[in-house]
């Protein structure tokens, strides 16, 4: 069975695509090939046509925390925001740190959306979160983990974050470290700094997360192994991951479209929707991720998707949990950056499917011949609104709920299958 | 300055000083003058506000500034109702929205709100339709401490605010008083100071309108006034002081201080005192303090604050 999807533009060219099944066939200017016979035919009407993105950092809260998110409502609003690929966090209640949390991830993933968006759990890099003990890597490799981490509780012993990168590399799971020194700032609130001062409000320096990444890299250049940087928020930390891939270290890293759109003066006024950790930095620091993300520094994008009840925002800021809902809105708001001029369109492809595609060993369509056929169609011209009603994910705990956004996912297919 | 007959209030809530005009603050400032008469009369108590209900929602201990809001409300008549957080839901885990709406629910005029976090008062005051004054929330502000402390000082100074030199002394970073107070001095037209150790001081002080010293033989220079602060005892073990020894030898004013200071220098203290730790017996009690002043212009002032958001149009 043959689907061609006519007249979608892909980085500004008009194309015909041509899908076998689950396969892309070919990718050809538009109008210059002849559909084969039985073919269905699509028409995009000039809808820009993008890879499936891989999200490789998100809290789908299942299980333990069902009344922020379940894996079904987190992959339904993957699939409304262009994500073909999710990799979930381990401090989900118990934390996944046995095969049969992984499994029953899976399995609910299975229930919910057997034809995609696919769910690839991250392991917890030590049992129970606790930065003590090493969690059992081989189970959980075997039920299908494809990395490990220690999201939301930063490892404070150098000796267990070494002996974490060594034992993974027996599995070649990738170890994605939250970079945080819990002792310089603990109960933090935002980023310390001059809003923070005049808030009065404790806040977190971001020497302290650019410390945390610096131990890690020189652990990785000392063991040979790699290391992946989480959510990076600072230019400093941008700074020291340079510093790395400079010296040819295996250092990769991410950071999140709410660090590139947004800075601490979102605070003023206390606002508890733009409480997220790491904390929003300044300026300069947002300058600096973009040019980061722009010249590769850092590899990928994530939305670090952390859905919350109305109930854990609506409170005092020091109060309030730290996170946004990311899925719904990543690619909109990173389409927002291309509008500007600020990335070229294929740096999203990259960023957001090739790299993460490799650094964690998942499938991604680049649209060559035999690649899967996992893509969608966004209308750049589309404005809305976001909304508790138009969000997909439970979390409606976004700083950009109620902003006018312009783009929007219209359609995606994964395996050659349209899921909306 | 005189208030313009044609000035009117426009706040639903009192939240922090930067809120209010130079206008406002004078139009308070005199309107607690006026009512700081009835305070000295035999019978100290006018009807203005009868009927009126305000509710004091305490969250955090404090025995004077709950004390000065209540007196205040009651010599205007209005019924007041103290609520804290021990007697409060809050303790049985109600939010603190929940219980601001259920408190809303029963049709006050105003909540008066402590609280320990930074932005409680300004949250409450967006959900809830009735008057919100902040009796002090977290580090961030106390609006009404600033003013009763313009009160003094205008008082001691004769009106004049503009070119007098005001030293802040102790422990700024976890000020709700320092940071009211600075933003309303400079505003006045006050050259405020602070001094501090590094430790205690806020992130960003360097953007401040104000200069930072680290010795207090140097901070108190030809001062019209210093401000003390109440040092907590728990930023010790927080690790941000050696000791409350080494502390009150570096900061801990005393007369010989006082001697570098204008020769008609005022003290202050928001209370309460930690006597020996930041200030010295022998000031604290000297002509110079204006340490008793500050609490009597408290109620005054929280009376105007009161009638003003009680009877906003």
């Amino acid at each position: 069975m043959y689907l061609c999807i006519k007249n979608a533009l892909h980085l500004e060219a008009l194309v015909d695509l041509v899908i076998e099944d689950e396969h892309i066939v070919t990718m050809v200017p538009a109008g210059h090939q002849p559909q084969p016979e039985n073919c269905e035919i699509f028409d995009a009407g000039g809808l820009v046509l993008m890879p499936s993105f891989i999200d490789a950092h998100a809290h789908l809260r299942e299980p333990g925390f069902e009344y922020k998110e379940t894996i079904a409502t987190g992959l339904h609003a993957a699939a409304h925001g262009g994500f073909g690929a999710v990799m979930c966090m381990a401090n989900t209640r118990p934390v996944n740190d046995t095969a049969a949390v992984t499994n029953l991830m899976l399995s609910q993933a299975q229930k919910s959306h057997p034809h995609g968006p696919r769910l690839y759990p991250i392991a917890a890099a030590t049992k129970n979160l606790e930065g003590r003990e090493l969690a059992p890597m081989a189970e959980l490799k075997e039920a299908g983990c494809v990395a490990v981490s220690n999201d939301g509780r930063p490892i404070q012993s150098t000796e267990i974050m070494r002996r974490v990168m060594e034992y993974a590399a027996d599995f070649s799971l990738t170890v994605i470290d939250h970079c945080e020194d819990p002792t310089l700032a603990d109960h933090w609130v935002m980023n310390e700094g001059e809003i923070s001062g005049l808030l009065g409000v404790k806040g977190q320096p971001a020497v302290g997360e650019a410390l945390q990444a610096a131990r890690d890299i020189m652990l990785a250049e000392y063991l040979h192994l790699p290391v992946h940087i989480a959510h990076v928020s600072s230019a400093l930390t941008v700074d020291i991951i340079a510093w790395g891939k400079a010296r040819g270290i295996s250092v990769t890293a991410e950071t999140c479209p709410h660090y590139l759109l947004l800075d601490d003066s979102a605070l003023e006024g206390y606002n508890s929707q733009c409480k997220v950790s790491p904390p929003l930095r300044t300026k300069k620091d947002r300058d600096a991720l973009i040019k980061a993300v722009a010249d590769g520094t850092i590899d990928i994008l994530v939305t670090d998707h952390a859905p919350h009840a109305l109930h854990e925002k609506m409170t005092a800021l020091d109060q309030a949990l730290v996170g946004f809902s990311g899925l719904d809105l990543a690619v909109t708001l990173t389409w927002g950056l291309v509008k500007e001029h600020l990335l070229p369109e294929d740096a999203l492809h990259r960023l957001w499917a090739r790299r993460p595609g490799e650094i964690f060993h998942l499938p991604t369509n680049g649209f060559a011949p035999g690649d899967p056929a996992d893509f969608f169609l966004f209308d750049p011209h589309e404005n809305w609104v976001p909304s508790e009603q138009n969000l997909y994910s439970k979390g409606k705990n976004t700083p950009f709920l109620g902003q006018e956004l312009s783009g929007r996912v219209k359609h995606h297919w994964l395996h050659g299958k349209m899921i909306f | 300055m005189s208030t313009d007959s044609r000035y009117l209030w426009q706040h639903k809530d009192l939240l922090g000083t930067s809120q209010l005009s130079v206008a406002d603050v004078y139009h308070l400032l005199d309107l607690a003058r006026s009512f700081q008469e009835i305070n000295r009369r035999p019978v100290r108590k006018v009807p203005t506000l009868q009927g009126r209900t305000i509710i004091l929602f305490f969250v955090e201990n404090s025995t004077r500034t709950k004390t000065s809001f209540d007196v205040a409300g009651k010599r205007l008549s209005a019924d007041t109702h103290a609520l804290s957080q021990a007697g409060s839901s809050l303790n049985k885990g109600e939010s603190l929205l929940d219980t601001g709406l259920t408190l809303q629910a029963m049709n006050p005029d105003v909540i008066v709100v402590r609280h320990s976090s930074s932005g409680a008062a300004a949250f409450l005051a967006n959900q809830l339709s009735c008057g919100v004054v902040n009796a002090g929330d977290g580090w961030h502000a106390h609006p009404t401490q600033a003013l009763l402390d313009c009160y003094s000082l205008r008082t001691a100074w004769d009106g004049a605010f503009e070119g007098k030199k005001l030293l802040i002394l102790g422990d700024i970073a976890h000020s709700r008083v320092a940071r009211s107070n600075v933003q309303l001095l400079h505003r006045l037209g006050v050259d405020v100071r602070l001094c501090a150790p590094r430790t205690l001081l806020p992130a960003g002080v360097e953007k401040w309108p104000v200069t930072v010293y680290g010795d207090l033989t140097n901070a108190v220079e030809g001062v019209d006034a210093v401000m003390c602060l109440r040092l907590q005892l728990e930023r010790q073990q927080a690790g941000l002081l050696p000791d409350l020894s080494e502390y009150s030898r570096r900061f801990c004013l005393n007369p010989q201080h006082l001697e570098h200071a204008s020769a008609a220098v005022k003290v202050l203290h928001p209370g309460p005192l930690n006597r020996g730790l930041e200030i010295s017996d022998v000031v604290a009690d000297s002509p110079a303090s204006l340490i008793l002043d500050q609490v009597s212009a408290g109620v005054a002032v929280r009376m105007a604050v009161l009638y003003l958001l009680a009877t906003r149009k």
